[in-house]
């Protein structure tokens, strides 16, 4: 299990947002803490992406407090995230298919050596990263388009860290990977988890949850529906969660005892 | 000491994974001596990588031919053949003074051509250079002549004029999303418009070309003063920056620990760049020597070229053309990059304006008309830049005015008549368009678009 810190990276605490009529989220606790996964599970329309967008600094929250290592901070446009040290990875790969993997990786950053890209110790740093992180790709000189599917979303989680950030949001990273690259992003997930990087993991995908979470985060319908532990907690009872089936005192009760547990 | 990866598996469901040997970044393996020699767990077991010798540069050819990386493949067999078929047909083609001829004529178009490899490695178009190459010699003559301003002062103003030009149409496809195709296009239209009312009834004014600008861009203008030692000068200045540059950077990587370029390919590249220069200036120097308007169109090469490949905004360029969205979450400023690569764009075609004000010295109701926006464009792609953005490099320019300028002076030597040019060059460009769209369609098949 994991070895938590005593304050979360980041705890949201009764967090809502609001679209128009719509309340998209309504008094949401989620905390994540250094080394620890966090997965966010829900049915379409739960609010995942709404949640993950207002840690992302896409749309700023209405009511609650976000806690960054146990301070209130204001989180109102991506860069605010970003110099926190949040970093997203989204669904959609967001790499050139015309740069290398370098490229890419530094894209946005490039390290320069007397006003000029430095190539060389950005070619050097992303062999060292790759390498620690294991992955493995035929050159770290080849263009994106040339990649795997799998390849690509592994260069794109790596491309998250080139900012060294201590929270990493992966949007659906397993939802279009065949079983090997699946595997292969797992595995980097607990690559993530093992160097003390917070997690949060979006997924529908409840084999890829209960391989690599710590914590399972329900949503449903905009607000938390219990949060797991995974290793207790069976396939069945977060599918109850997520789809309401177990709307009860008694899981209402086990979710309040492994939030106070994890604290 | 032998290493086990370095030899080339030819298993055929792996010919996907291919090793990148660009003129930048090499997957060469380093020698034995090299520290990242040993397996490095970066590297995938099925990648093919290159053997050692002569022998590991033909097989990665033909593979990198196979898979549509064709490079300047097309503009080293157009030349050939042009050069063949024009000196068959007149063998004065390939004397001294036609080349010199070629060498003076291609740096105005080669300067709109420039400009336009900056639009297409967006995968835009810019279709108003050849308008805007116009607009700024009448400009530059209607000031100078006609209002007897500073010449120097008048070209600044052209070549600004230019650059708002191109800025204007850079936020009307930027801002206000208009696809650059038509914004240049009225473009295209309106500034044609613009020169012939600046010309009014006089129709051409001639501009002295004893002074100024005009006359360093003229046809009799030579670098050092047609002196011998100039052309060498200059061929010797490439090969030694050339040399410099390349241990420069195989001492950083090697220092780095990063695969380096091994010292047998760098002397057999500056070789083959010595072999290229050297002969070209004796050439050169057999007919009169190094037009000026040359050298600065060489210089204006070197100076984009490392902007494009060694800069932050020329990387931004790229990315643009390889993926919007994946820019703009990079925090690129996309609209930013697009306003000022057509903002770019139009300056060369203003500097190229200049370069024909000084072929003719006069500003005239057919400047930047014909056959000019066609041939810039034609040049940019028949030398290896993509229309479909984010693949390119400016000395596309270069090659491919060279094969362009061959035909149109060719055509000249021959009396061929304006009608057959025109049918000439638009089927070289349409040949170069399908070039680039089929080597496309292989590279996606070979998985590298």
């Amino acid at each position: 299990m994991v070895h938590v810190s005593a304050t979360p990276v980041l705890a949201l605490r009764g967090v809502s947002k609001r679209f128009g009529a719509v309340q998209a989220l309504t008094d949401v606790d989620l905390e994540v803490h250094a080394g620890e996964v966090v997965a966010l599970v829900g049915d379409n329309g739960a609010g995942k992406s709404t949640l993950v967008k207002t840690i992302a600094g896409v749309h700023p929250i209405d009511d609650g407090v976000i806690e960054w290592q146990g301070n209130p901070v204001k989180i109102n446009k991506p860069h605010d995230a970003q110099g926190l040290g949040v970093a997203t990875v989204y669904q959609d790969l967001a790499l050139c298919d015309n740069l290398d993997v370098v490229g890419n990786l530094y894209l946005g950053r490039e390290l320069l050596h007397r006003g000029v890209i430095d190539e060389v110790t950005m070619e050097k740093n992303s062999r060292e990263l790759l390498s620690t992180l294991s992955i493995r790709i035929p050159s770290v000189r080849i263009p994106i388009a040339s990649l795997s599917g799998g390849q690509r979303q592994v260069v794109a989680i790596a491309r998250a860290l080139i900012g060294d950030p201590k929270l990493v949001i992966l949007d659906e990273p397993t939802a279009a990977l065949g079983v090997e690259q699946t595997a292969q992003v797992l595995d980097l997930v607990e690559r993530l988890r093992e160097r003390d990087l917070a997690v949060i993991l979006i997924s529908h995908n409840m084999a890829d949850v209960k391989a690599v979470a710590d914590t399972v985060a329900v949503l449903r319908l905009g607000r938390n529906n219990g949060s797991f532990p995974v290793k207790d907690t069976s396939h069945e009872e977060i599918i109850a969660a997520i789809t309401g089936a177990t709307d009860n005192a008694v899981t209402r009760r086990a979710g309040r005892r492994t939030a106070e547990a994890a604290k | 000491m032998s290493d086990t990866s370095k030899t080339v598996k030819s298993d055929s469901t792996t010919t996907g994974k291919v090793t990148e040997g660009q003129v930048e970044q090499q997957d060469t393996v380093a020698p034995a001596d090299d520290p990242t020699a040993a397996p490095v767990s970066v590297t995938d077991p099925r990648l093919l990588i290159r053997e050692e010798g002569l022998k590991g540069y033909l097989t990665e050819f033909k593979r990198k031919v196979k898979g549509g990386e064709l490079g300047s493949l097309p503009v080293v067999i157009g030349l050939i053949v042009i050069w063949t078929i024009f000196q068959l047909q007149n063998d004065l083609f390939l004397s001294a003074d036609n080349l010199s001829d070629i060498s003076y004529f291609l740096s105005a178009t080669g300067m709109l051509a420039i400009g336009l490899v900056f639009v297409l490695l967006l995968g835009e178009i810019d279709l108003s250079v050849g308008s805007v190459s116009g607009l700024a010699s009448t400009l530059f003559a209607v000031l100078a002549v006609n209002h007897g301003m500073n010449s120097w002062l008048a070209l600044l103003l052209a070549i600004l004029t230019g650059l708002a030009i191109g800025a204007l149409h850079g936020w009307f496809f930027a801002r206000i999303g208009v696809p650059a195709f038509v914004v240049t296009l009225a473009g295209f239209l309106g500034w044609n418009g613009v020169m012939l009312w600046l010309l009014g009834d006089s129709g051409t004014i001639n501009i002295p070309s004893d002074e100024g600008p005009v006359r360093l861009l003229g046809k009799s203008s030579f670098f050092m003063d047609q002196a011998i030692i100039g052309a060498y000068i200059l061929a010797g200045l490439a090969v030694v920056l050339s040399l410099v540059g390349n241990l420069n950077e195989q001492r950083r990587r090697r220092a780095a620990g990063v695969p380096f370029r091994p010292t047998s390919e760098i002397a057999l590249r500056v070789g083959a760049l010595a072999v290229v220069s050297f002969v070209a200036a004796a050439v050169l120097n057999d007919a009169a020597g190094v037009s000026n308007a040359l050298v600065i169109f060489l210089a204006a090469l070197v100076i984009v070229d490392f902007v494009l490949r060694r800069t932050t905004y020329g990387r931004q360029v790229f990315a643009v053309g390889g993926g919007i969205e994946a820019a703009r979450r990079a925090g690129i400023n996309v609209p930013m990059v697009r306003i000022t690569v057509f903002a770019i764009s139009g300056g060369f075609a203003a500097i190229g304006g200049m370069f024909f004000a000084g072929q003719t010295a006069s500003a005239t109701l057919s400047a930047g008309g014909g056959n000019t926006l066609m041939l810039a464009i034609a040049a940019a792609v028949i030398g290896g830049t993509s229309l479909f953005g984010g693949r390119g490099s400016v000395w596309s320019a270069l090659l491919g005015m060279l094969v362009i300028q061959s035909i149109q002076t060719g055509l000249n030597l021959l009396n061929m008549n304006t009608s057959i040019q025109y049918m000439i060059t638009g089927a070289v460009l349409l040949g170069a368009v399908v070039i680039d769209s089929v080597s496309r369609k292989s590279q996606k098949a070979a998985g590298r678009a």
